[in-house]
């Protein structure tokens, strides 16, 4: 590679840095001024193009930094936190697990099927190239009312794309969740989270190293894929023009799983000494990111990297979001044996560039410098914001509602009405339509899929344990209380984890918000994030990693605020894996914790009222860890034959889920759920109190006992009876139905719905 | 009114990555047709229109395919043949 | 005995009927890649399942050329046992080395869940270790699984006992309700003249275990290694 330093100059028509450019690029006057310090000079094109990159939030963290900063990240078994391509846990014996959630909204709300296969794609990279196998997929998904047929189309394209992507390139999707509400009408939100396995001792970092080392782009050939939104999203564009620079990603999963095995072979030969994947922002971010983890300098020449289109500028290949492309440093001398790995697979590797001594970033164009920032921290040269933060009045007087006022409806008289409107509302019912299009399987490891249990289980073959996997948010709650609601989204997913029989490890997030330059937004943002933090602490989980995406939002308003949690929890003995639904007629039914008289922010209110109104329901998060001990400890115990937490619904539609774990709910229940301190009924039945799990065993002193020891409130409520049929008592109401009405209700309310959206994949 | 036969080739819009046509390529070349520059693999579409025209059959089809036989964001389409039917 | 899994490039399965054959039967494995010519005297060839290429064209189309297929016609050809499954029971269509083909799910989804499936026919080499018409609990996996061929090849299929698996309910009943990917005649799984290569869309393979929910498909390997001697 020529080392030869000329100037950098602008390519002949390369348009001029005006300050509308500068705008167009996102750049704000005091970002652009920094800049200038930087350079020394005006940035050319091609470098507005690249700190445009780098600089946005996906890359900078500018606003969100200084919050996330305050999560805890460490526990003696985390071997590798934030700021790599995914986190990494050990789990004992040599065994490590690798795990990151990362959003694709804005690409799925454009194309969704496309949208959300990248989006699965991208994060199964993050995750191989730590040097893990990726073992399970989750992905955590929100969109507006299934009653519209833009909703419907919405979720049957990323339904499809997640489905076509994980089930070809044969890594199973066994969890997620799903929440449904008007908030989300014109921003869906899909978030994928992939879980991989490795020893320890195969753990690889992003980190360019070797003064000397070849820099190789690896796998498909570039394109003018989603090439950064910023300077394309001008209103001006013709059609014609438009036509010519398509924005969609297109995944190809068949191309990544060449690239998984050769990653991984390569990773294993020696022959390299990093690898990242060429996620936003293509081979800019990725170089600079490695470069900046390496403390090292780098020099690409674009003219040498594969192209799929003829006549592509600098700007365009270095911004190019192609798909299924890495970026490697390979040891100086052994291209030739990381070259022959990547042949074997099909796959294409060309040098690019090499890493240097002298700590700058510097494109070229054959002979041409186009671009050359000095240091090697160009992305962290970022300015930092403090936005301002201040609730919104709107959720303030919401928050204030007391939902005791709000007047019954006349249904009402009778509670299985209502508990028939619960179960059937979207984002309680079944979810099969959605998981059965998911190869759920694969790699047969799958001990729980989608549906069984409060989180997936995955076997770790050659052990005697397994990951129990979970992905959770109750954005309702964060709307309305954002620090209560993140604190939640965490305890939710502890409890979900410790139900199957998993000790929660550790959390990667997810963090869906607005427009952060908004104060009631930032607002949201900081107090969620503090909430998880503090959650993390009392739990014991830290934050490995994850992502943030913002200004999710459109004209009529942001997306409620989600905080997305992706746990990992470890389960020690195979043999303690636990279900959620009743096993054993005859079994006694004990609800471990207390429930209360909260209602509010309840889907009870948002589904049969359609108020998204009252306080929170509070959680305690010493009372959180010491049910999460209880579980565990019932559970090694043996006496434990079914456990579930209740959430959307409360405790009825809990009761509910657990007689049909399939559909033809053979086991029934009889209880009672009334309790002295409590003088809501409704609250009683739908409140979502926190803190409560509904556990079905043969043994009630076991039980009791084991949660008296770690003072947690427990007692019995009824019976599993051989029955089809539910029967609640809650203070003066009864609820008494047989179950196959319920059934109904559950199992074909999104089916019913998504019948009318014939024709809506791609 | 008359019956046309409107026929229309769907393809993947230009400049984006076909992977179908890219292993189908690939597998032409493993199997000697090595003249082979590019596949691109798409549909073919032919509907039996009632319309007062040719001219107003396509341009029926032209508004089926912006509204649900094409997808504008990955698809381009092109009427290959419009006849009697 | 010796099994030999075939990889081709977008195979998933792999691995799975690898850890089945090996972990679950006690017998030796080793992983053939698709541009070998030797199938390194192994006794049965299973082409697994995945996506070979991407499906494009059509699952199977493009991997039937794949190096390797001339010794699996070879073997198969021998008599000796050849097991095509979901995606390898694609590719066997596609090699002729079975009748008819795997078209799109009548509901045009991707399916995965656990169905039912009933033997019958004659096929001593993998059905010896089942009872005659025995429901079988066992998990699908597919997009393209609906098996069809034309009205004399199905008739001719029966008439010689060649089809080895229907979709049945849990109680063994034939219905449409229970035809989970619309296939004609309920038909999961077929043998050829011979009797020695098998088709069937359902994964065996994901069914040995009863961790993982289901040991009925642990017979079918156990009938080989009883008939073509361990």
């Amino acid at each position: 590679m020529s080392t030869t330093i000329s100037a950098v100059q602008p390519r002949p028509g390369d348009p001029a840095i005006t300050p509308e450019l500068v705008a167009e690029h996102g750049l704000t006057p005091f970002e652009y001024e920094k800049l200038l310090g930087l350079l020394g000079r005006e940035p050319t094109f091609t470098e507005l193009g690249i700190v445009s990159a780098l600089w946005s939030e996906h890359c900078s963290y500018k606003h969100s930094r200084p919050v996330l900063k305050t999560l805890p990240t460490e526990a003696p078994y985390v071997l590798q936190g934030p700021g790599e391509n995914a986190g990494v846990i050990s789990v004992g014996d040599g065994w490590a697990v690798a795990f990151k959630i990362e959003s694709h909204n804005h690409p799925s709300a454009v194309e969704p099927y496309q949208g959300a296969a990248t989006g699965v794609g991208g994060i199964l990279r993050d995750v191989f190239t730590m040097g893990a196998r990726p073992i399970a997929m989750l992905n955590s998904l929100r969109f507006g009312s299934l009653d519209t047929p833009r909703v419907r189309w919405l979720m049957a394209g990323v339904v499809k794309g997640i489905g076509d992507y994980g089930n070809c390139i044969g890594v199973p999707t066994v969890a997620g969740d799903v929440m449904f509400d008007p908030a989300y009408e014109g921003n869906p939100l899909v978030n994928a989270m992939c879980v991989g396995l490795m020893r320890e001792d195969e753990l690889i970092t992003a980190k360019a190293e070797g003064v000397g080392n070849p820099i190789l782009v690896v796998g498909a050939r570039t394109g003018r894929d989603g090439i950064h939104g910023a300077s394309f999203a001008s209103e001006d564009l013709s059609e014609e023009n438009e036509a010519k620079r398509p924005r969609v990603q297109v995944g190809d999963p068949f191309t990544e799983k060449l690239l998984l095995e050769a990653s991984l072979e390569l990773i294993r030969s020696g022959h390299i000494v990093a690898i990242q994947d060429m996620g936003a922002a293509g081979l800019t971010s990725s170089s600079a990111e490695m470069a900046e983890r390496g403390d090292v300098g780098v020099v690409i020449d674009v003219t040498k990297v594969p192209v799929r289109e003829e006549g592509m500028t600098p700007y365009e290949i270095l911004l190019s979001e192609s798909q299924e492309r890495m970026l490697v440093v390979a040891r100086r001398g052994h291209e030739e044996q990381a070259a022959a790995i990547l042949r074997k697979w099909d796959l294409q590797a060309e040098v690019i560039g090499e890493v240097i001594a002298e700590p700058v970033y510097r494109v070229v164009e054959g002979d041409r410098v186009v671009a050359e920032f000095p240091g090697s921290r160009l992305v962290t040269e970022c300015p930092q914001y403090f936005p301002e933060a201040r609730e919104s009045d709107v959720i303030v007087a919401l928050r204030a509602r007391d939902p005791h006022a709000v007047a019954e409806r006349d249904e009402e008289a009778d509670p299985v009405w209502t508990l028939t409107q619960l179960l059937s509302s979207p984002t309680i019912a079944n979810k099969r339509w959605i998981y059965r299009q998911y190869d759920s399987q694969v790699r047969t490891s799958t001990v729980v899929g989608p549906g069984a249990a409060d989180a997936a289980v995955v076997r770790l073959r050659g052990t005697n344990k397994a990951l129990a996997l979970k992905t959770d948010c109750n954005s309702r709650y964060v709307y309305l209380d954002p620090r209560m609601g993140g604190r939640i989204a965490v305890a939710e997913a502890a409890r979900n984890v410790a139900c199957t029989g998993g000790r929660p490890m550790a959390i990667t997030n997810c963090l869906n918000f607005g427009n952060p330059k908004k104060p009631d937004v930032f607002f949201q943002f900081r107090e969620a994030v503090f909430g998880m933090g503090e959650a993390c602490r009392a739990l014991g989980t830290p934050v490995t990693g994850g992502n943030v995406s913002l200004y999710n939002e459109n004209p009529l308003g942001a997306v409620f605020p989600t905080p997305t949690v992706g746990m990992v929890g470890l389960i020690e003995n195979i043999d303690h894996v636990t279900r959620s639904s009743f096993r054993t007629a005859g079994d006694s039914i004990i609800l471990l914790g207390e429930s209360t008289d909260e209602l509010g922010a309840s889907e009870y209110l948002s589904r049969v009222h359609n108020l998204t109104i009252g306080a929170v329901p509070s959680v305690d998060l010493d009372h959180e860890k010491r049910l999460v001990d209880a579980l565990l400890a019932a559970i090694a115990a043996g006496v434990v034959h079914s456990a579930h937490d209740t959430s959307e619904g409360g405790v009825a539609v809990a009761l509910a889920e657990c007689c049909m774990g399939d559909r033809d709910a053979t086991l029934g229940a009889t209880v009672d759920v009334s309790e002295a301190l409590v003088s809501s009924d409704r609250a009683l039945l739908w409140g979502e109190a926190q803190g409560r799990v509904l556990v079905s065993t043969a043994d009630v002193e076991g039980v009791l006992g084991i949660a008296r020891a770690h003072g947690i409130a427990a007692r019995t409520i009824g019976l599993v009876t051989a029955e089809s049929r539910l029967v609640i008592r809650a203070g003066a109401r009864t609820l008494d139905t047989p179950l196959a009405p319920l059934a109904d209700a559950y199992f074909d309310a999104i089916p019913a719905l998504m019948q009318r959206a014939a024709m809506a994949t791609t | 009114m008359s019956r046309f036969r409107v026929s229309v080739h769907i393809v993947p819009r230009k400049g984006l990555l076909d992977p179908q046509g890219k292993a189908v390529s690939d597998a032409l070349h493993a199997l000697g047709f090595a003249d082979v520059e590019d596949t691109r693999i798409g549909r073919y579409i032919v509907l039996d229109v009632k319309a007062e025209s040719a001219a107003a059959a396509e341009l029926s089809v032209k508004a089926m395919c912006d509204k649900l036989l094409a997808n504008p964001v990955t698809e381009d389409y092109r009427i290959a043949s419009t006849v009697t039917a | 005995m010796k099994f030999g899994i075939v990889t081709f490039p977008g195979s998933n399965c792999d691995v799975d009927a690898l850890h089945a054959v090996t972990d679950q039967l006690g017998q030796t494995a080793v992983s053939l890649w698709h541009r070998d010519h030797d199938i390194q005297g192994c006794d049965v060839l299973i082409l697994p399942g995945g996506f070979s290429y991407g499906d494009a064209l059509r699952a199977g189309a493009i991997a039937r050329f794949s190096p390797i297929m001339q010794e699996v016609i070879a073997h198969a050809e021998r008599g000796a046992p050849v097991i095509g499954i979901c995606n390898g029971f694609q590719i066997l269509c596609e090699s002729h080395l079975l009748p008819g083909a795997l078209m799109r799910n009548a509901e045009m989804q991707f399916i995965c869940d656990w169905v039912h499936i009933r033997t019958e026919g004659k096929a001593p080499m993998y059905l010896g270790g089942y009872e005659p018409s025995q429901v079988l609990r066992i998990p699908v996996a597919h997009g393209e699984g609906r098996f069809a061929a034309d009205e004399s090849t199905l008739d001719a299929l029966e008439q010689n006992e060649q089809v080895v698996f229907r979709y049945c309910n849990g109680s063994g009943a034939i219905t449409d309700a229970a035809n989970c990917n619309g296939a004609m005649r309920n038909i999961a799984g077929i043998v050829n003249v011979n009797r020695n290569v098998l088709g069937m869309m359902p994964h065996p393979e994901r069914a040995v275990e009863s961790l993982l929910g289901s040991t009925d498909g642990l017979p079918l390997f156990e009938s080989l290694l009883a008939q073509v001697g361990a």
